[in-house]
């Protein structure tokens, strides 16, 4: 499991990386959203992975942290989940407003000099 | 205890008010004038409660405790000198309230006009009652911010917007300096504490730092007190309406800087260093000021330049520092208050009435207004210094200063001589005012008949001028315990001998101040004819106008540095920047990284975890596809994308992480929704691009392949040498044993995020409205592209009626979906804090649902039958997530603590309830409204009209 996973995210990131440095707009966007994917995973993955024991407690009474999942990258990765949707959708919008006002899907707003 | 919190209340109220002011509807003249002015008078009265307790140089200190371990503390001081103060920001702010009624014009918004007026009266009074010198610096700095939202107020002006950008740079530079000024200060002292700062005067006057600090505070309190050289912003800021120039750039606001320097006169005072530049700048201000506004022909810009040699004046007497001339300043300070806003006020009245403040084409006003103009003539004898006036009483206090103090300096020396000839134009500046306005022949060629403004608008003029008189026919009975109590605390409490009296007999004073007023009127009226119809300004004063040096040096740093530093340092493109960016962070995990000992067992891969392989190998296969497909196949890459987002999320079901599974699947959908409503305004890409297969765009691939090859295998290193190592104690373990004893929930992801860490969350949902509001305010001016706009090839192919039919089946299956997904959305709230769900989830599921409606139908549709508010629905849950955040403090908590119990509801049984729970509503409301507002802001787009072609373009300011 640990071997996939860390190919997983390997995967992700490097496809993310490629992307981020192609010249469009919307290679960027996507590029970014798999990095996103990689980079929560990663985070999710420096906790305690376990399988069936998800951090919901019984009511009351004293319980043994260590046979649960550990909350806290959880609630980490949560919150990047909701801000990575916020940057896409920023970013998406700044580049539909810079081919309208450029003319082209270009990172830099004009295509590269021959 | 009561007195501490009423000076904590002066403070807030105006700054409640003016929250209040701001969501009143845009032509509430009415309204707004009752709510400031009524607020003007809660203030009163507090201060009228207050009195008592500062008489005899006595004070009234509250601290309320904020950061006390880095010495910050809500302190608040009122003695004396602050109360007179404060009674002249709120008493003139009613006047000037009532005035701006009048003055506004019906189509001005005044929402933004009164709030900012409020939230001025209060950070004035913030700096005039602080008690912590950081504390005074910060409300110091938020008058200057206000004082540029005023100036700007008509921002549809460049002259307002240049004058608005140029006074706050000056000001607000000026406040930095005085941050530094206040920090060492502090440290010296040991304390940021006021009382104790003042009484440290010896330690800072001996301190090596002395000169640095004392450079820095003047530099702090010339450029807030508009002195020579900074004085040019304030004539600039005359762009703003009337009442603001009346209010803030007379009678209040400029005066903080020497407020200041009364202030800090114990600590700072009293050396030849502090004798020199006070005194010295002031006088040259005094003097400068006076002889320019002579030749201004502009009603407001002499009243500017007056104010400025007024200053100079008040800055004089605080630099000669004797306790004598301590006490004249204060009182200057209160007499110049009230003449020079009343003078203003009756310059707004001439300007609304007659349509023009030019002085060449204004005359003969008395026949058409004379209440006005005996009130001008009035207040601006009082500015000359005539007799039986304040202005009089003062001035000639100031003459006796300049006459009786002597180190034997030459500037001390100089002093009366230039006092005498500052007072001489500043009566023939009055003088040349009140003839040229008011007598001669009667205007021929003005905009507007001119007659006499509504008895309301004239009253706050005639308020303040029965003041003038008041003062300066029995100024004993009416101000002298006031003014004792006030220089009390500036001087200590053994006051030295000075009497308010008209007639001292034949003084040294008396004989310059008749010097003056003689000398004034010859100045006047021998070249009356060469002043009035002589350029706006003399040639000397044009050398003098510092503004073009300000605009230089802004031209200088804002955009020729930059310039050179941008062709200097930066890279060429976006591209070239994040490669460099990936780069580093590459080689500074190489460098962080590479030295550790990086032994872990082999991985082991068992037969059980074949199921996981596969869903990775399709995830990887995705992801690696979309990487591949993103230039030429938007839609394809799209798809991949969704796969691998999938897959991800099966991940987090498999290893035990349910809530971030759904907030990741429904982040999908929105995602997803989001980018496919982008699609549409991409340009078409063809399959060739010229240069794109040549052999350095080939290699420029290479290159990129090989950084993400590296970033990927590192990243899978650095995971895999995680993952492999044992597991130690985490944080994490003090959430699972404390959520439920501490938060009362079972979910414990929830539970840190709606209480344990409510605060990351907070700024969190913060980021987001920004978001939200940012994709809105881009989108609103939006033009799409010319090639874009025409409806996409299948609409277009397809038959009217095929058109209607399309995707009726799953329209109608959409419509109906709506309930059912605000069910859900619901049951993922509830049941956010003990199982898997929130606020987040549910705000999402609702956004979906809502996106399915305007999917299924069109826009025009949808909104014909909901009404959705997503600012509303943003602002609602800040507030919300705010208010329960801050609800704590009422019990005594820290912001942001929760409460948590179970409630027994009759027939439901017992519920979980939590204050978390609310928060948790604020966090829902807000994520919904900012998720549904940029939705709806890019489907928005789509009933966009073609632009229109760009010669035939409106300017930017009335589209």
């Amino acid at each position: 499991m640990e071997l996939i996973l860390a190919l997983a995210i390997g995967v992700l990131c490097g496809s993310g990386v490629w992307l981020i440095l192609r010249p469009r707009s919307y290679q960027v966007i996507v590029g970014l959203c798999l990095l996103a994917y990689g980079v929560n995973l990663f985070i999710f993955a420096m906790g305690r992975l376990y399988i069936g024991a998800a951090p919901i407690m019984p009511k009351g009474g004293f319980v043994d942290p260590t046979a649960y999942a550990d909350p806290l990258p959880q609630s980490l990765v949560l919150t990047a989940i909701v801000i990575s949707f916020a940057t896409t959708a920023l970013f998406l919008v700044v580049m539909i407003a810079a081919r309208g006002v450029a003319g082209t899907d270009h990172v830099d707003g004009r295509e590269r000099r021959p | 205890m009561v007195e501490q919190n009423l000076l904590l209340l002066l403070v807030l109220t105006p700054f409640v008010s003016a929250a209040l002011a701001a969501t009143l509807p845009i032509g509430a003249r009415n309204a707004e004038a009752w709510l400031a002015g009524l607020t003007m008078i809660v203030a009163l009265a507090i201060l009228i409660v207050l009195y008592p307790a500062v008489t005899e140089g006595r004070s009234i200190t509250g601290t309320f405790h904020w950061v006390s371990s880095i010495g910050l503390d809500l302190t608040f001081r009122i003695d004396g000198f602050s109360w007179l103060f404060t009674v002249l920001v709120v008493g003139i702010g009613f006047l000037v309230i009532l005035y701006a009624r009048y003055y506004m014009a019906p189509e001005d918004p005044v929402p933004r006009l009164y709030s900012c007026l409020l939230a001025f009266s209060g950070a004035m009074s913030g700096v005039l009652l602080s008690g912590n010198i950081i504390m005074l610096v910060v409300f110091w700095e938020l008058t200057s911010l206000i004082s540029f939202l005023l100036i700007g107020y008509w921002f549809h002006r460049q002259d307002a917007r240049d004058g608005a950008r140029m006074s706050l740079i000056v000001t607000a530079s000026g406040g930095l300096g005085l941050m530094v000024a206040m920090i060492l200060i502090g440290q010296i002292a040991g304390s940021y504490d006021l009382d104790t700062v003042l009484k440290a005067g010896p330690q800072i006057t001996s301190h090596r730092l002395y000169p640095a600090i004392l450079l820095l505070f003047l530099f702090g309190a010339f450029t807030k007190s508009a002195q020579f050289p900074f004085h040019f912003w304030l004539p600039n800021a005359m762009a703003a309406p009337t009442p603001v120039s009346s209010y803030l750039h007379s009678a209040t606001m400029v005066k903080a800087g020497v407020f200041l320097l009364l202030r800090f006169h114990p600590a700072l005072g009293g050396t030849d260093a502090w004798f020199q530049l006070v005194t010295g700048i002031g006088l040259a201000t005094l003097l400068l000021g006076a002889v320019v506004a002579l030749f201004r022909h502009d009603l407001k810009g002499l009243l500017a330049y007056s104010t400025i040699s007024h200053l100079g004046l008040i800055t004089a007497l605080a630099g000669i520092g004797t306790r004598f001339a301590l006490i004249a300043a204060v009182f200057h300070i209160v007499n110049h208050a009230v003449f020079k806003a009343s003078l203003f006020m009756a310059a707004g009245i001439i300007d609304h009435e007659t349509g023009t403040r030019d002085m060449r084409r204004l005359s003969g006003l008395a026949r058409a207004m004379p209440v006005t103009a005996a009130l001008a003539i009035i207040a601006s004898g009082a500015m000359a210094g005539v007799p039986l006036l304040n202005g009089f009483l003062s001035k000639e206090m100031f003459f006796e200063a300049t006459y009786l103090w002597n180190n034997g300096s030459p500037l001390d020396n100089l002093a009366p001589y230039v006092a005498v000839l500052a007072g001489a134009f500043s009566a023939a500046y009055s003088l040349r005012f009140i003839v040229t306005v008011f007598f001669g022949p009667p205007a021929t060629d003005l905009p507007q008949q001119p007659h006499e403004p509504p008895l309301l608008m004239r009253l706050p003029v005639a308020v303040l001028v029965a003041i003038c008189l008041a003062i300066g026919m029995s100024p004993q009975q009416v101000l002298a315990p006031w003014l004792q109590t006030a220089s009390q605390a500036v001087v200590g409490p053994d006051l030295p001998d000075f009497s308010l009296k008209i007639w001292h007999g034949v003084t040294p004073a008396l004989v310059m101040s008749l010097i003056a007023m003689s000398l004034g009127a010859l100045i006047y009226l021998l070249p009356r004819r060469l002043i009035d119809s002589g350029e706006d300004g003399t040639r000397l004063m044009r050398r003098l106008d510092f503004g073009r040096g300000f605009d230089w040096l802004l031209q200088l740093f804002s955009i020729r540095l930059p310039r050179l530093a941008l062709r200097v340092l930066s890279a060429n493109g976006l591209q070239a920047q994040l490669r460099a960016i990936v780069l580093l962070g590459l080689a500074g995990a190489w460098f962080a990284l590479g030295t550790l000992d990086w032994v872990v067992p082999m991985p082991s891969v068992s037969s059980r975890e074949l199921v996981f392989a596969l869903l990775w190998l399709v995830g990887g296969t995705c992801a690696l596809g979309a990487a591949w497909q993103a230039k030429y196949h938007r839609f394809a890459a799209l798809v991949l994308m969704g796969g691998a987002g999938l897959v991800t999320c099966a991940t987090f079901v498999w290893l035990s992480a349910p809530d971030l599974a759904v907030t990741q699947l429904l982040v999908e959908i929105a995602t997803t929704a989001l980018l496919l409503l982008g699609l549409r305004w991409l340009p078409k890409r063809s399959e060739e691009i010229a240069g794109d297969n040549t052999f350095a765009a080939r290699s420029r691939r290479f290159r990129d392949l090989l950084i993400a090859l590296a970033c990927g295998s590192g990243m899978t290193a650095l995971a895999l040498a995680v993952l492999l190592t044992q597991p130690g104690a985490s944080v994490g373990d003090w959430f699972l044993r404390n959520a439920y004893v501490e938060g009362g929930g079972t979910n414990v992801v929830n539970v840190i995020l709606v209480d344990f860490r409510a605060f990351d969350t907070f700024g969190e949902i913060t980021v987001l409205a920004v978001v939200g509001l940012t994709v809105y305010a881009l989108l609103r001016r939006f033009r799409p592209a010319p090639e874009s706009v025409e409806r996409p090839r299948p609409q277009l192919d397809a038959e009217e009626q095929a058109l209607e039919a399309y995707l009726f089946v799953p329209a109608v299956l959409m419509q109906w979906m709506f309930a059912p997904i605000i069910a859900l959305s619901a049951y993922l709230f509830f049941r956010g804090h003990d199982l898997p769900g929130g606020g987040f989830a549910a705000g999402v599921t609702l956004a979906i649902g809502l996106l399915l409606q305007y999917v299924a139908a069109n826009v025009r549709w949808v909104e014909a039958r909901l009404t959705v508010l997503p600012v509303r629905w943003m602002a609602f849950g800040l507030t919300i997530a705010a208010s329960v955040g801050a609800g704590a403090w009422i019990f005594g908590y820290p912001f942001l603590s929760a409460h948590a119990q179970y409630l027994d509801i009759p027939v439901i049984g017992k519920v979980p309830f939590s204050t978390a729970m609310l928060f948790d509503f604020g966090v829902f409301s807000l994520v919904l409204g900012a998720i549904v507002l940029m939705l709806i802001a890019i489907a928005h787009q789509s009933l966009r009209v073609a632009p229109r072609p760009r010669a035939t373009d409106e300017p930017e300011e009335t589209a």
